[in-house]
This record gives C-alpha cells, sequence and structure tokens, in this order.
C-alpha cells in the first residue's frame, strides 16, 4: 500500500523526490512505529478503562449489552462505590493496608540503608559476600516461605495481627532496597568521607551529614519501590490474616467481596479501582525515580 | 600568641564518650549496620527456608506437629496427578509466558527506543498495568473473561459477527490455560519493555552508524548489533521473570483458583490449597519445596550470564 501510494505521488509530482520520499517514511513511521504502539496502550490501559466503566456503571446497564452500549455509560452512578465505602468495611481494609505499607517501608528503608552504608563504604573483609548474599535473598519467592512462616507467625503469636505483615514484609524488601542504595552510594564520591574524616567527623555523623543527604534520590527511589511493592503484596496476606477488619485491600476485595455465586461486578470493580489509585498517584508524583530505580537495578 | 589559640582549639575540642568512640570503631559499627538487615533476613528468610524443607519431610498438620515421615509426602506426591498436572502446567505457563513477554517487551522496548513526541508521558503509562496490584488488575481480566458478559465475547459475537455464541475463556480446560497466559503476559510486558529500554539506551549510537555506512540491513543491526548487546540485560531481566512466573500465586488465584477440575493449579496454588486451605502443612511444604530445583535452575542460568557479560566488557572486578 505504502509503494503503490508512493508511486502514485511521484508520478503526480514529477520529478520531486524529496517530497515523496518524506511522505514515503512518514507512511512507514505510522506503520512500523505507531500503529503497533497505538495497539500496545490500547490493549496495555484497556482493562483499567473497563474496571472504570464498570465502577460508574449502574446494573441495568452492566449486564445488558444490547440496549447499551457496553463501552459508555449512559447514566453514571456513584451507587457501587457508595456501597463500597459505606456498607463494607473498604475504610478500614485501606488504613490497614496504608499503616503495614508505611510501616514496612520505613523498616526495609532504615536496615537497607544501614546495611548498603555497611558494604559499600566501610569495606569490610567479606563484604562482597554479604552482597551476594543479600542479592540471592531476593531470588528466594514468597511463595516457598509461605507455609513455613504462617507456622512461625502463628508460634510467635502474630497470626492475624499487622505485625505479621510488617515484620515479613521486609524479606523481600530488603533485598532490593539494599542493592539499590549500594549502586546509589557507589556513585557519591568517596572523597566527600574521606575530607570529613580528616576533619574528625565519625562513621555515623558522615553518614547522617554528607552521605544520606546525597542520597536522597536514591532513598526516594527505594521507598516508593517498597511501598507498591508491600501495598500489591498478596499471598502473606492471604496466609496469615483472618479476621475481616484486619485484612488488607487486595486480599479483602477478593476474600470479603465475591460472597455467593452473584458476583456484585460493580462494587468489585469499583473496589479495585479505589484500591489502584493510591499507587496509581503516589507513582505518578514520582514517575521518574521510579523508572529510574528499576531500570538502575536491572544494570546494576 | 599562634600557640595560645593552638592550646584553646584543642581545648574547645571534647573528648569524645565512650559510646561514640564504640560506634567510630570500625568492627562494630559494620556489625551494628549489618545487624537489622541480615537479623531480618535470617529470621524471615533463611529460617523458614529450612524450616520448610524441613516440614517436607513431615506429616505436620495445622495445630498438631508431626513427625519425620522421610520422603513419604513426595513419593505421595509422585503418584498424585493433579501434582504432576500442576508441575506440568508451572512449566508450560512459564515457558509461554516468557517467550510472549519477552517477544512483545522487546518489539515495545524497541518501539520505545525512537523518538516520539510525548515519550515520557507514553514510558509512564505503560508501567501502569505493573504498578497497579496484581490481584485487582487480575480481579479485571475475571470480569473480562466473564462467561456471560466478557466484553471480548460481545466484540467477536455482536460487533464484528465472527461468531455466533460467547467465548468460553475460564471455564474449561485449555483455554482457562491460555486465558491466564495472557492474563499474565499482560501483567509482565511492561516490566521488560522498560528493562530492556534501559539497555537498548545504553547501546552506543556510533555502532549503528557504523553499521549504516557498511550498508546493512535493519535485520542485520538488530540481529549483530543490537541482540548481543542487550543479551547481557535480557539474561538478567528474564531469570528474574522465569522466577516469579514460575512462582506465580496471585493471577491463577484471584481468576480461577486452580479450577476448573484442578487444571489450572500452579505449584503455588496447589501448595497454598493443600498447606493452608487444607491444613496439611508437611504436604503443602514439599510441593513449594519442590519448585527449588527450578529456581536454582533459573538462577545458575543468571550466574552463568553475568560471567558473560564481565567477559564482553572485560572488566576483571566490579
Amino acid at each position: 500500500m505504502t509503494d503503490a501510494a508512493a508511486s502514485t505521488a511521484s508520478t503526480n509530482s514529477g520529478s520531486d523526490q524529496s517530497e515523496t520520499m518524506a511522505w514515503d517514511s512518514r507512511a512507514r513511521r505510522m506503520v512500523m512505529l505507531w500503529i503497533p504502539l497505538g495497539c500496545f496502550l490500547l490493549i496495555l490501559l484497556f482493562p483499567f478503562y473497563w474496571m472504570a466503566v464498570t465502577a460508574l456503571k449502574p446494573n441495568a446497564e452492566l449486564y445488558d449489552f444490547r440496549n447499551h452500549n457496553p463501552f459508555w455509560i449512559s447514566s453514571p452512578t456513584l451507587d457501587h462505590i457508595r456501597l463500597l465505602l459505606f456498607e463494607t468495611s473498604y475504610p478500614r481494609w485501606l488504613w490497614t493496608t496504608m499503616i503495614v505499607a508505611v510501616s514496612s517501608t520505613v523498616l526495609s528503608l532504615f536496615a537497607s540503608t544501614l546495611a548498603a552504608y555497611a558494604i559499600q563504604r566501610l569495606r569490610f573483609r567479606g563484604s562482597q559476600y554479604v552482597g551476594l548474599g543479600i542479592y540471592l535473598a531476593y531470588l528466594v519467592p514468597p511463595s516457598i516461605l509461605f507455609i513455613p512462616l504462617a507456622t512461625m507467625v502463628y508460634n510467635l503469636g502474630l497470626f492475624d495481627t499487622p505485625f505479621a505483615l510488617i515484620l515479613t514484609y521486609p524479606t523481600f524488601l530488603i533485598p532490593f532496597c539494599t542493592w539499590l542504595l549500594i549502586g546509589y552510594f557507589k556513585s557519591i564520591p568517596y572523597e566527600l568521607e574521606e575530607c570529613a574524616l580528616i576533619d574528625g567527623a565519625t562513621r555515623l555523623q558522615i553518614l547522617r551529614r554528607i552521605t544520606l543527604p546525597l542520597a536522597v534520590p536514591g532513598l526516594i527511589s527505594a521507598g516508593i519501590f517498597s511501598f507498591t511493592l508491600s501495598w500489591n503484596e498478596f499471598i502473606y496476606a492471604l496466609a496469615f490474616i483472618q479476621s475481616s477488619e484486619r485484612k488488607t485491600v487486595p486480599v479483602a476485595i477478593l476474600t470479603e467481596l465475591v460472597t455467593g455465586d452473584v458476583y456484585q461486578w460493580g462494587a468489585l470493580m469499583a473496589g479495585s479501582l479505589l484500591g489502584s489509585l493510591p499507587v496509581a498517584i503516589f507513582y505518578s508524583f514520582f514517575v521518574d525515580y521510579y523508572v529510574s530505580s528499576l531500570t538502575g537495578a536491572v544494570k546494576e | 600568641m599562634s600557640a595560645v589559640t593552638a592550646a584553646q582549639w584543642i581545648k574547645a575540642r571534647r573528648d569524645p564518650s565512650w559510646i561514640v568512640k564504640l560506634f567510630d570503631w570500625k568492627p562494630f559499627l559494620v556489625v551494628m549496620c549489618l545487624l537489622p538487615a541480615v537479623g531480618l533476613l535470617m529470621t524471615f528468610l533463611t529460617y523458614p527456608l529450612g524450616l520448610g524443607i524441613f516440614l517436607a519431610f513431615t506429616d505436620t498438620t495445622i495445630g498438631r506437629s508431626g513427625s519425620w515421615v522421610g520422603l513419604e509426602n513426595f513419593e505421595y506426591l509422585l503418584t498424585d496427578p493433579i501434582f504432576l498436572n500442576a508441575v506440568f502446567y508451572s512449566v508450560f505457563y512459564t515457558a509461554i509466558a516468557t517467550v510472549g513477554k519477552f517477544g512483545l517487551g522487546l518489539w515495545l522496548a524497541l518501539l520505545l527506543n525512537q523518538h516520539t513526541p510525548f515519550k515520557s508521558i507514553i514510558r509512564a503509562i505503560i508501567l501502569l498495568p505493573w504498578i497497579v496490584p496484581t490481584v485487582l488488575s487480575a480481579i479485571a481480566f475475571w470480569w473480562i473473561y466473564d462467561p456471560q458478559f466478557s466484553i471480548i465475547s460481545y466484540i467477536f459475537v455482536e460487533v464484528l459477527g465472527w461468531r455466533s455464541t460467547n467465548i468460553d475463556f475460564i471455564n474449561t480446560e485449555w483455554p482457562a490455560r491460555f486465558s491466564l497466559i495472557v492474563a499474565n503476559i499482560w501483567r509482565g510486558i511492561p516490566f521488560v519493555a522498560i528493562s530492556l529500554l534501559a539497555g537498548l539506551q545504553t547501546i552506543s549510537p556510533s555502532l549503528y552508524e557504523a553499521a549504516l555506512l557498511d550498508g546493512s540491513t535493519a535485520w542485520q543491526r538488530f540481529r549483530f548489533i543490537t541482540f548481543p548487546m542487550l543479551l547481557p540485560i535480557l539474561a538478567i531481566v528474564m531469570t528474574f521473570s522465569i522466577i516469579f512466573t514460575f512462582t506465580d500465586f496471585q493471577l491463577v488465584y484471584a481468576i480461577t483458583r486452580g479450577g476448573p477440575v484442578n487444571s489450572t493449579h500452579l505449584l503455588a496454588t496447589l501448595a497454598f490449597q493443600r498447606g493452608i486451605a487444607g491444613g496439611e502443612l508437611g504436604e503443602g511444604a514439599a510441593i513449594a519445596v519442590s519448585m527449588i530445583p527450578f529456581l536454582v535452575a533459573a538462577t545458575l542460568f543468571s550466574y552463568f550470564a553475568l560471567a558473560r557479560r564481565k567477559w564482553q566488557q572485560g572488566e576483571s572486578n566490579d
């Protein structure tokens, strides 16, 4: 098609070769770049659009594709969201998830900053092996740990408390954050610390006054990564929490809202949408940090 | 005069207390710095890993500590068709999903690597499926796969008129398996694309210029420049992807819970069903432990890929 168009264009405009070339490359670019990219965006975003549309449709429209165009909402309603917020413990689930995510993020940031500083800057004998060990810990997926962890959590008396999650989430957060921060500390010139040492600062003063302020972007990256990872965590929250009001959002939507044989799709979609919003908003503020940390960690 | 100031200066500097001295003593400081991270990881990662392997050889159930039964759990599992099916589906799921994710992800990365307007916005949007909690997007897929009100069925039946009946996505064996794989690919593309994009951007443009001068075709440039230069990052990302796809839990649990008739159980969901929901902790642990050989294989793959990367770049020590 492109060739045919190009040849007609060339006969029309006669010897104007450059214009043809430009048109050809534009058409080519359209086919090679914009159409596939458009398809990717459409497919990647469609489930979210569908989620939003379903959440705002009244039930009459939701289950009647013949009389209503399913892609559009003729009479939007907030019924599903109202049901969710006022007739279920949804706000409570959101609050629990927030507490768990923030606490485990703070805990992992604290532990991994110290560890990364020790591995990268204190340079003791065997520091490489500790680094390798922490890297290997990242390769242990939660799916093989949840059964023994469930027995441990039960024996420690933490079963069905938020502490069960706050203490176990760092197992997958610390390895990631430590690796991210090791890479970040590496980029801070060592001379700055040497100067401070000569001026008589102690190691902890150096960490607090010099290294940490310079590593703030790295800390932000690690923080948002940890926050989203703990917000999204599912299997531990499913296995360690039993009572309805202490569940986290992903688990609660799946176990509390899916009742009986008739699924409340409107409420389910509203719940999914509201549960996704906090991370999506959080992410949109720090998107550059997020992308750089993702790519940085991979490059490392 | 100068002697006086020097004396004052020395006097002004307080003698540090013993706590400050202790924290400035390197071995102590190293131990203190590593203690929180290593302590947490040892308690909640290394110990449970060992405990899990131990539990796999016992007949522990919830509320009763079991006794050592040797290989009995594994012997039983090897005769259990549901377990064997879970092993098969885990491998199948991982293989197809990885090929799909990396094929499409690489394509998307190559598209994003070209100069386009709104580049950063497009990149930000593309990561969304990866940011949003998997379970929540899985619920959206569950609704998209609904037997009666599926939007995909609607498009095929009412809009395009290609079919006369609704598509059966998750209520029979093979369609359910492929539907889950599609959802997994959808979720995995962004991570692969953005990571590979980072790799693509480190390739020096001068290599492409040289190849253009030599009269190479687009395919040759991809095959002999892009692909080899991307290989190290590709190997690492693929290892992570394989590990986390093989041990996937959320997607299957949310959409099919292992059904119909146990045909879509992955090892992780089967371990959950037997271990936590069914209370047979020993058997569940045995199922979880049987994932380890596969994970070790993936990790070794990563290790050799890393070794290759160092050799390529001529680095002796990083």
